[in-house]
């Protein structure tokens, strides 16, 4: 029997992580996470405005205890560049979902016009076949819209993860571009050779 | 040195030279200093050993007989020497047998720089013979590795891989090469160490208002009490925490790590932290109002129970690494830094101070400890042998130079609490993994680290078994390890744990041994056995003369239990005596 000992400080924090661009490093930064079992609830990770410099946001709920310690094992990673956490009031965060349902269906009932409006949807794709609608925001507002095309035949859905903006990050694009000017970041390599297997003779 | 890169001409160094990537690994490890390879060949790694062939007389390859051996030896090498262990491995299982090794490295802070060979590349996830993902499956245990897969990548990466195993905070790193890689000539351009990593801080920037502010509780504390580790030793900062230590006059305790940073018998040397530490320094920890930990990390086998640890105390915590502070221990100061560093602008602000009172409480403490336990263990009135006298003699005949390399159990939590040390990195052990198996080789290893010392590795019954191959390694290579094992026909510590916490049901720690005399005598290792109080000094002294490795058994009684103990789950001030 497990017995579950509620944490009432605990809540979801944002993290924002600045890094090389290197293969493996994912992982790296992961069983941080899950070696304490801690569950990743969303995870995002692409080129910030610096090519070599990859932004990760993870979002995770934990106490800032834990959340602490979890950044600084983070940051010690050698190619982490820097580490921040944040709660959701100190960002401003916000979550892309498509959602595709037949064009038929919707085209039939006015209703969901109105409803997509009221929901800052906007379709990307409109076929005869079918139609794909877009929306951004908090997670509630993009369940929301699930719920509410239902009804219409809802095809397929997906949401992306979090991306958020820290409210005070006053001078970060100014140093990271002091920062990738003074020294340029490497290429990572890549493994050249695994489209090349029958040309290689090996033993 | 004699490295490549000064045999380069300039304008060689413009075009450079046709090298293969396994040539450029080794020319790496020369210009890198190394002294000594521990490795073992296999089908991944034949490219770098068919150089080797030819770099003979510039490199010293020493063939273990088991992965784990030749990395606990490139450990046992860096803990003595304080220079980078370099261990070879093929991919497959010779890589993940250096898995232990790697995660003993790591928590243990161990310079180490390993190289495994890795199928070719094109075959990468496609299961070829001996592939394994030895990237993955090392993450969690190395402080950075790396996959080759293109030669032209080797200079820089060996490079980046020794700064980063050696800097900051030291630790394990592992690079993968694959077979190609190996194979690849390319145009070698010469060898730069590397200094710097623009995602890398090996060490936080000192800020002396830290400094400043740790000082001041220190000035004003009546109780002071310092506890130090590893820190000081990688740090190479003895002489900064000698100083600093004789100048405040501050009783000083040592994790198991820390031992030897200063000499056993100084008078500041109050003794051993932790779960069989000594008496006073773990009660007295709860009763000091200052608290000054340098370049440890509050284990909890240090610790004990956390939120009855320290409580009444201010805490400083010096550390290289920032993730360390407030992780066990929450800290009213925090001085980032290289203790190097930071401990001489300490002993400046600090005044010179003695603290007769409060060093005399631990004295008594000592006191009662040495009626309650240790006269019992080193001079005992009972027939069978004990391990602590076999230690005591070994001080006798050493008088505390040698370095003691131990093993997991009761025998390491004796060795620690009785052995002498009057040098730095004379305590070789693995602390915060607690391998067993981890001695001989480490000894091994020791020993190419520190050729004029003498090594003796002091070793259970149980432990031994797990690593005992490695006979052959000092056999080949006529290491002149000396050989201790205290034999107590028990897997004792766990023993000791059934016998206090389980009613003495003692489940599977019986443990039968091959005659070890014999089996070295099948590796042309000499040794003897013993169990009777006069002939346990000649047969020490015998082992210590004999020029060349040696075994010696010593049979001792089988249910001892190491007091003083804290138990599991319990404060350090409830610390048992008996
Ligand atoms: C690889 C490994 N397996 C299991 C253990 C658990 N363990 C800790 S101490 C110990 C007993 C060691 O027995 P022995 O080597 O005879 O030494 P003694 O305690 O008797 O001195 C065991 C099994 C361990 N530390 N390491």
């Amino acid at each position: 029997m497990t017995t579950h000992i509620p944490n009432p400080e605990k809540q979801e924090y944002n993290i924002t992580v600045y890094t090389e661009n290197q293969i493996g490093l994912l992982t790296r930064i992961a069983i941080i996470f899950s070696r304490r079992k801690i569950n990743i609830e969303s995870l995002n990770t692409s080129p910030s405005e610096i090519d070599s410099i990859h932004r990760f946001n993870i979002v995770i709920t934990e106490s800032e205890n834990v959340v602490s310690k979890v950044c600084r094992q983070i940051e010690k990673q050698v190619e982490v560049l820097k580490v921040y956490y944040n709660t959701n009031e100190d960002v401003i965060w916000q979550e892309m979902a498509l959602y595709k349902v037949p064009t038929d269906e919707i085209a039939e009932k006015a209703i969901v016009e109105r409803l997509l409006r009221e929901n800052g949807a906007r379709a990307v794709v409109i076929r005869h076949d079918y139609t794909v609608f877009e929306t951004t925001g908090h997670r509630e507002e993009t369940d929301a819209l699930i719920h509410k095309l239902q009804p219409y035949g809802l095809i397929e859905f997906v949401r992306s993860a979090r991306v958020m903006i820290i409210k005070d990050s006053e001078g970060f694009n100014r140093k990271l571009r002091e920062f990738e000017s003074q020294e340029p970041g490497h290429e990572v390599v890549e493994n050249e050779y695994l489209n090349s297997a029958d040309k290689v003779f090996t033993m | 040195m004699d490295t490549a890169q000064q045999e380069l001409t300039a304008a060689e160094q413009k075009t450079g030279i046709e090298l293969s990537g396994s040539q450029a690994v080794l020319e790496a490890l020369i210009a890198e200093g190394t002294d000594v390879i521990f490795g073992y060949p296999g089908g991944a790694i034949m490219p770098i050993y068919d150089a080797l062939y030819d770099y003979n007389d510039k490199l010293n390859h020493i063939l273990v007989r088991h992965e784990q051996g030749g990395i606990h030896a490139g450990q046992g090498y860096a803990r003595a020497s304080g220079k980078v262990g370099v261990v070879f491995a093929t991919s497959g299982p010779g890589a993940t047998n250096l898995v232990t090794g790697l995660a003993d490295a790591q928590i243990d802070s161990t310079p180490l720089v390993c190289i495994t060979g890795q199928v070719f590349a094109h075959l990468l996830g496609t299961d070829a013979f001996q592939e394994t993902d030895v990237i993955n499956i090392t993450t969690p245990v190395t402080k950075w590795n790396y996959q080759v897969t293109d030669a032209t990548e080797i200079p820089e990466v060996l490079a980046k891989a020794f700064y980063i195993a050696k800097s900051g905070r030291p630790g394990p790193v592992l690079i993968d090469i694959t077979k190609n890689a190996q194979f690849q000539k390319f145009e070698y351009k010469g060898y730069t160490p590397c200094k710097h990593i623009r995602s890398y801080r090996p060490k936080p920037i000192v800020r002396r208002e830290y400094v400043e502010e740790a000082a001041r509780l220190i000035n004003s504390a009546k109780k002071p009490f310092i506890l130090w580790g590893q820190g000081v030793l990688l740090g190479s900062a003895e002489q900064e925490f000698k100083t600093f230590v004789e100048k405040s006059g501050i009783p000083a305790a040592w994790t198991i790590l820390g031992a030897g940073a200063i000499p056993t018998t100084h008078p500041l040397n109050v003794g051993m932290l932790g779960m069989h530490g000594n008496y006073g320094p773990n009660v007295l920890t709860n009763e000091c109002d200052v608290l000054i930990a340098i370049g440890m990390r509050f284990d909890d086998r240090v610790t004990g129970r956390l939120d009855k640890y320290a409580k009444q105390a201010k805490v400083i915590h010096f550390d290289i690494d920032p993730a360390e502070i407030d992780k066990n221990v929450q800290t009213t100061v925090q001085v980032w830094g290289d203790c190097k560093e930071t401990l001489p602008i300490l002993t400046e602000l600090i005044e010179q101070k003695q603290h007769t009172e409060w060093l005399a409480k631990f004295n008594e403490f000592t006191r009662q400890e040495v009626e309650a336990v240790i006269k019992d263990e080193l001079f005992p009135s009972s027939e069978e042998l004990t391990m602590g006298e076999v230690i005591q003699q070994v001080n006798e005949l050493t008088n505390g130079e040698a370095i003691i390399v131990t093993d997991v159990g009761q025998h390491q939590m004796v060795a620690c609490r009785y052995a002498k040390f009057n040098n730095t990195r004379s305590n070789i052990t693995s602390g915060g993994l607690g391998t067993m198996g981890f001695s001989l080789p480490a000894a091994i290893g020791a020993k190419f680290g520190a050729p004029d010392k003498e090594v003796i590795a002091v070793i259970g019954d149980g432990g031994v078994q797990m690593t005992i191959q490695e006979l052959g390694t000092i056999m080949q290579f006529n290491v002149g390890v000396k050989i201790l094992i205290l034999n107590n026909q028990f897997l004792g510590m766990v023993r000791q744990w059934q016998e206090l916490f389980n009613d003495r049901r003692y489940s599977f720690v019986n443990i039968t041994s091959p005659n070890f005399v014999k089996v070295a005598e099948g590796y042309n290792i000499p040794g003897q056995s013993v169990n009777d109080r006069e002939s346990l000094k000649s047969a020490l002294k015998t082992m210590i003369e004999h020029d060349g490795s040696y075994l010696l058994e010593v049979m001792v009684t089988k249910e001892n239990n190491v007091f003083p103990m804290v138990p599991q789950g319990c404060s350090v001030s409830e610390i048992r005596l008996s």
